[in-house]
């Protein structure tokens, strides 16, 4: 499997990263090669395999419906880069 | 006193030989002299640390403390830590404070251990050599034109170079292995679920796992001990008692069944490390161990596997860094799509958005079934393969690198090479259970790890195995050039 500049163009959209130009192409090749290697997938049967996602049997516990955390909105805020009147700030979104 | 082990430090502490605050600046002044040449630290934490002395000499004057009061050690920068700089290796944390602890940062400031300061890593724990720290590579003790492998190498640097006397590392993929093993450091990662994750910074979620890296298996028992455990905030913690590891180092270990997949001593392993690998298995036999073959036919498709399930999780974990809540914001953004792709394009480092971008392709429609679903369904292959090897056996054994360290600067330019770095490491981490390199000889002067890997929660039976190994060996006393003295 390999990617063209265009498709690299599009995962980096996807994934909202800025590329400059010159990075575009050696990038696909990186991710060419990745993606070549991961391709020895292919090589395993797994047709009645059940997927694992996570290695502990678990299920999510669940905990007395109280409050346990203190308000720290003023610390949190503290290391934004941009806040006015305890709001986060971003460029007009609303044209 | 950087030559001592732990339990040495606490007698020499508790018997009054010298105070934690000696200690502390001992340590300072060898980081101050020797660091420069090695850049295993991000941040020192002098002051902090003093305070903290101070507090466990208070403690120790009324007779108070455990074992590990007045010990200092070095923290992962992955580790978030109140009031100091947190950075993950990342330009997009450089000014990142943390406005909490890790729940591990707690318990071993409880346990009253001394913080030295942050150590360097690869870019948010991503890399096999400490080459994609945005704080610049970290030199192996043992030659400096090497890498101390990665993630951990910052962490390991410290420990070998005597920069401290037991560091706190990382593993997703080998990230406390590896670095352990090119170092001739005790690394042991535990069993997925054993330590928190609350507060140390998410790689892959399903995947990552603290733990420590030592001068010897007792180090490393004593530590891992006080930061195990339950933890609410994390909720993938296990509830289960941690077992006393310390207590358990002393046990004989004849009769004990050590498993040899075949698969780890297949091509690729350099002869000198296969011939030390095979030394050690001797050294266990002679301590009543008994050896056989196992299989583990789908390890060699872990890296592969990995590859797809580790950017995936990354992708979604490092959607987090948005420019707008905390970490870097570019300059005078036009828009909103415009903040978040230039935030993370100069925040993030190239390795970083590789993976990124890997994690997004393999999740992204259409491809989704091909690779992340595929990639799950062999990871239950390789978890069963060892379920089926502990039916058979105890422990597992085998080598942790293919090869000695390499050379700086030798791999960045591909990636896949990289990777390949962590061929026996990776299957650990994709199994959930726990795994530990220990230093087993040398090929030309630098260091061979021997891995162990055992069941899951059976950290202690693998750190009596390498105990009863290091009480018959003397490979992980022996000190790079220049740094015992």
């Amino acid at each position: 499997m390999s990617l063209s500049p265009e498709q690299v163009k599009q995962v980096a959209l996807l994934a909202r990263l800025s590329l400059p130009p010159e990075k575009v192409e050696p990038y696909a090749r990186q991710l060419s090669n990745i993606l070549e290697m991961v391709g020895q997938l292919s090589s395993a049967s797994t047709d009645a395999v059940a997927p694992m996602a996570h290695p502990l049997d678990m299920v999510q516990r669940l905990r007395p419906d109280v409050v346990s955390e203190p308000d720290r909105r003023d610390d949190y805020q503290a290391i934004a880069p941009a806040v006015e009147n305890g709001l986060y700030l971003v460029p007009k979104v609303i044209e | 006193m950087h030559t001592s082990s732990l339990k040495e430090l606490a007698a020499g502490l508790k018997a009054r030989r010298f105070s934690s605050r000696e200690l502390t600046q001992h340590y300072l002044g060898r980081i101050e002299r020797l660091d420069p040449g090695l850049n295993s630290y991000i941040t020192v934490t002098a002051e902090r640390a003093l305070k903290q002395a101070d507090a466990a000499d208070a403690l120790l004057a009324q007779g108070q403390g455990g074992p590990l009061t007045g010990i200092p050690l070095a923290q992962k920068d992955i580790f978030c830590t109140a009031g100091v700089r947190t950075s993950c290796g990342s330009k997009m944390l450089d000014k990142f404070v943390a406005p909490y602890d890790a729940t591990i940062v707690k318990k071993l400031d409880a346990a009253g251990m001394v913080m030295l300061g942050k150590a360097n890593m690869d870019e948010f724990a991503m890399g096999s050599s400490n080459e994609t720290s945005f704080y610049g590579p970290v030199k192996n003790p043992w030659d400096v034109t090497r890498v101390p492998g990665g993630s951990s190498g910052g962490s390991v640097a410290a420990v070998a170079a005597g920069l401290a006397p037991i560091a706190t590392a990382t593993d997703t993929g080998g990230s406390i292995r590896q670095p352990a093993a090119l170092t001739n450091l005790t690394g042991i990662k535990p069993t997925y679920g054993r330590v928190s994750r609350f507060g140390m910074i998410a790689f892959a979620s399903s995947l990552d796992q603290a733990g420590v890296v030592a001068r010897s298996a007792e180090d490393a028992a004593a530590v891992l001990q006080a930061m195990s455990g339950f933890d609410p905030l994390d909720s993938t913690s296990v509830e289960r008692p941690v077992d006393d590891h310390v207590a358990a180092l002393d046990r004989p270990i004849k009769g004990l069944r050590i498993g040899l997949p075949k698969e780890y001593f297949a091509e690729g392993l350099d002869a000198g490390s296969r011939a030390a690998i095979e030394a050690a298995v001797k050294v266990f036999e002679s301590l009543g161990a008994v050896v056989k073959e196992v299989s583990l036919p789908n390890a060699p498709l872990s890296v592969p596997t990995y590859y797809v399930v580790a950017p995936a999780e990354a992708s979604s974990n490092l959607a987090r860094f948005d420019g707008v809540r905390y970490g870097h914001r570019c300059d005078n953004p036009v828009n909103l799509k415009d903040l978040y792709e230039r935030s993370r394009g100069e925040g993030f480092g190239a390795e970083v958005q590789r993976r990124i971008m890997v994690g997004t392709y393999v999740l992204s429609h259409g491809y989704y079934d091909a690779y992340y679903l595929k990639a799950q369904k062999v990871r239950r292959l390789i978890y069963d393969d060892f379920r089926r090897a502990f039916d058979e056996v105890d422990l597992v054994l085998g080598p942790t690198a293919q090869n000695v360290a390499f050379k700086l600067g030798d791999k960045t330019d591909d990636p896949v090479a990289m990777y390949l770095n962590d061929i026996y490491t990776i299957a650990a981490n994709l199994a959930g259970i726990p795994a530990m390199s220990l230093p087993c000889g040398f090929v030309e002067g630098l260091p061979v790890g021997l891995q162990l890997m055992g069941n899951f929660f059976d950290e202690s039976r693998m750190l009596n195995a390498a105990h009863q190994y290091q009480l018959a060996t003397d490979f992980h006393k022996q000190w790079p050039k220049g740094f015992a003295s």
